[in-house]
């Protein structure tokens, strides 16, 4: 039976719409942990967008004035979990700031390429979750199939997969296995033509593209006002990197790397003659930006790894020595950042001179990213909410910590 | 930092409101007192010396020890200090400012102490004094939406205060 609307007011009645809040998470596939969105919509638009956090709280910085520093370790493995070499090292060169502690230059060679290994490992994940939020799933499986060869190596190195704790203040807990160099080097002979294939799957699939071209736009100004940093600061054109530009403790790792920071320049990206070009409809600062510069930083972590299995291999002296369990701490304060694959992570450590320390901070990097979502997710269509947030590669272990 | 001169200048310009200062430390801070501290920040935002236009980090910090034989022998007399990391990407420079709280509003217990907020000038301070104050207990007076962030809102204290207990229960499930 057919339907006359002969009265116009019935059609306004049937296509208005009212405000609604709705509820995305905590336990939403697309929210990366257990994040809450309470969304306030007026059909498909998204008028308001809150952040809810604290769902994995584990108060991390309390059980930190309760354990030694070195005993702390393994719960900087559980912030980030999905790099946790990194935020070992972000904690193990917090305690050598306020130590004074020295590290032999083998050492640091061993820390840049466990790190930059990674980063890379983390990238994928990035990659991969994020193609998953948009609907496709085979990059997802592709990138893990990867990840997994890189969690192999760290196996073999200290024997676990995903909390490593092997790197700790003082320098590592063992050296490299022999042969482990060999390995890694024929993993990234193998890893390397793969990103191609990674470019096809998303970077300059159209489809992808429309997902994220011109959606969430970050503005430099905007970033830097709500703290943004890492590959979010960088998609939005900021050229920073706390390799490059942070404190001499940790940039003297990195001291002698030829490594490019991930950037547009005028219109370039360093290098992009080899990539996709940047498609017409990305605006800069959007989510196809802030994917971009982390498919371009593996290749980047790639050449660094290449540059420090040469270094590693002709340096002399040892690995570092692991402090003491229980070693006193001198009085005062020290804070530390260093670039995490997610952006900076920083950590503060307040002695009072006895050995477990008085007060233990840790800044997080996705905690100021994801702060900002409000703004990137105004007007927005619901469908977006999920780029949106993807692309800011979060993870909740380390907002809640 | 930029050294000595920055400091010089903010000392000239704040006078007392700039209470302590120590630039031999690991990281150099001055301490400055709570009512001058948004003028303070707005001036090293602006400066053309100081160009800090990236707070990275807000820390609570209580200094009080419950036990009292330690107490005794403790070197400091019970107060809360709020630390402010600031950095600069143009300068590649970096400060710390230090505030010096009462533990207690007018040593009243349960009256939070009272600083001014920054979020004004920095939009990230937003969610950092959300979470000191939701774990410290501190008041950050002019904020625009101050409540907790990482504890649920019907949580009781403040759990980064050194006296602070579990509670036995919460919701029927077993705190301790």
């Amino acid at each position: 039976m057919s339907t006359y609307l002969d009265d116009p007011r019935v059609v306004e009645f049937d296509v208005r719409t009212d405000e609604m809040l709705v509820n995305m998470g905590p336990q939403h596939p697309s929210t990366h942990g257990v994040l809450r969105l309470v969304l306030r919509t007026d059909g498909e638009i998204v008028s308001q967008t809150e952040p809810h956090l604290g769902y994995l709280h584990r108060c991390a910085e309390k059980i930190g004035e309760n354990l030694t520093p070195r005993q702390w370790i393994p719960y900087t493995d559980r912030m980030d979990y999905l790099a946790a070499m990194n935020m070992n090292l972000g904690w193990s060169l917090c305690v050598e700031k306020l130590l004074g502690y020295q590290l032999p230059e083998k050492a640091r060679h061993l820390r840049v390429i466990i790190c930059e290994m990674g980063r890379i490992a983390s990238h994928l994940v990035g990659m991969g979750a994020y193609g998953l939020d948009l609907g496709t799933f085979s990059p997802f499986l592709y990138a893990f199939r990867e990840r997994e060869k890189i969690l192999d190596l760290f196996e073999e190195a200290c024997g676990a997969r995903l909390t490593y704790s092997y790197l700790t203040p003082g320098g590592v807990t063992a050296d490299l296995p022999r042969g482990w160099i060999q390995k890694c080097e024929d993993f990234l002979t193998q890893f390397e033509p793969i990103i191609q294939e990674y470019h096809a799957l998303l970077t300059t699939n159209s489809i992808f593209v429309k997902r994220t071209a011109n959606i969430g736009i970050l503005s430099p100004e905007m970033a830097i006002d709500y703290g943004c940093t890492g590959p979010v600061l960088r998609g939005s054109g900021i050229d920073y990197d706390l390799r490059r530009d942070g404190e001499e403790r940790y940039t003297e790792m990195y001291d002698g790397y030829a490594f490019e920071v991930i950037v547009q320049k005028n219109g370039h990206y360093p290098k992009d003659h080899d990539y996709p070009a940047v498609p017409k409809e990305a605006v800069l600062g959007d989510c196809w930006h802030r994917f971009y510069v982390r498919m371009l930083e593996v290749v980047q972590s790639i050449d660094i790894v290449r540059q420090a299995f040469v270094k590693y291999s002709q340096s002399t002296g040892d690995w570092g020595t692991p402090i003491k369990l229980a070693t006193k701490l001198p009085k005062g304060d020290a804070y530390l950042e260093t670039e995490a694959p997610r952006g900076q992570m920083g950590f503060y450590i307040v002695s009072d001179g006895s050995t477990i320390p008085w007060r233990v901070r840790a800044r997080s990097s996705c905690f100021c990213n994801l702060s900002v979502t409000h703004e990137l997710c105004k007007g927005c269509l619901i469908a977006d909410v999920p780029a949106i947030v993807g692309s800011l590669d979060i993870v909740m272990g380390e907002i809640d910590r | 930092m930029s050294g000595s001169n920055l400091i010089e200048r903010l000392k000239k310009k704040f006078g007392e409101k700039i209470t302590n200062t120590n630039l031999t430390a690991i990281d150099p801070w001055i301490e400055v007192a709570p009512d001058a501290l948004v003028d303070v920040c707005q001036h090293l935002k602006t400066d053309p010396d100081g160009k800090f236009e990236m707070l990275n980090c807000i820390t609570g910090i209580d200094w009080f020890e419950p036990d009292p034989k330690k107490a005794a022998k403790a070197g400091f007399e019970p107060h809360t200090e709020v630390v402010y990391h600031l950095s600069s990407i143009t300068k590649k420079h970096s400060l710390v400012i230090k505030v010096q709280l009462p533990r207690w509003k007018n040593d009243q217990p349960g009256h939070l102490p009272e600083v001014p907020t920054v979020s004004g000038i920095w939009s990230t301070a937003n969610w950092h004094e959300r979470e000191v104050f939701d774990l410290n207990g501190i008041n950050f007076v002019g904020h625009p939406d101050l409540r907790r962030i990482l504890c649920p809102e019907d949580w009781v204290g403040y759990g980064l205060r050194r006296d602070y207990e579990m509670p036995l229960e919460y919701h029927g499930m077993r705190g301790r």
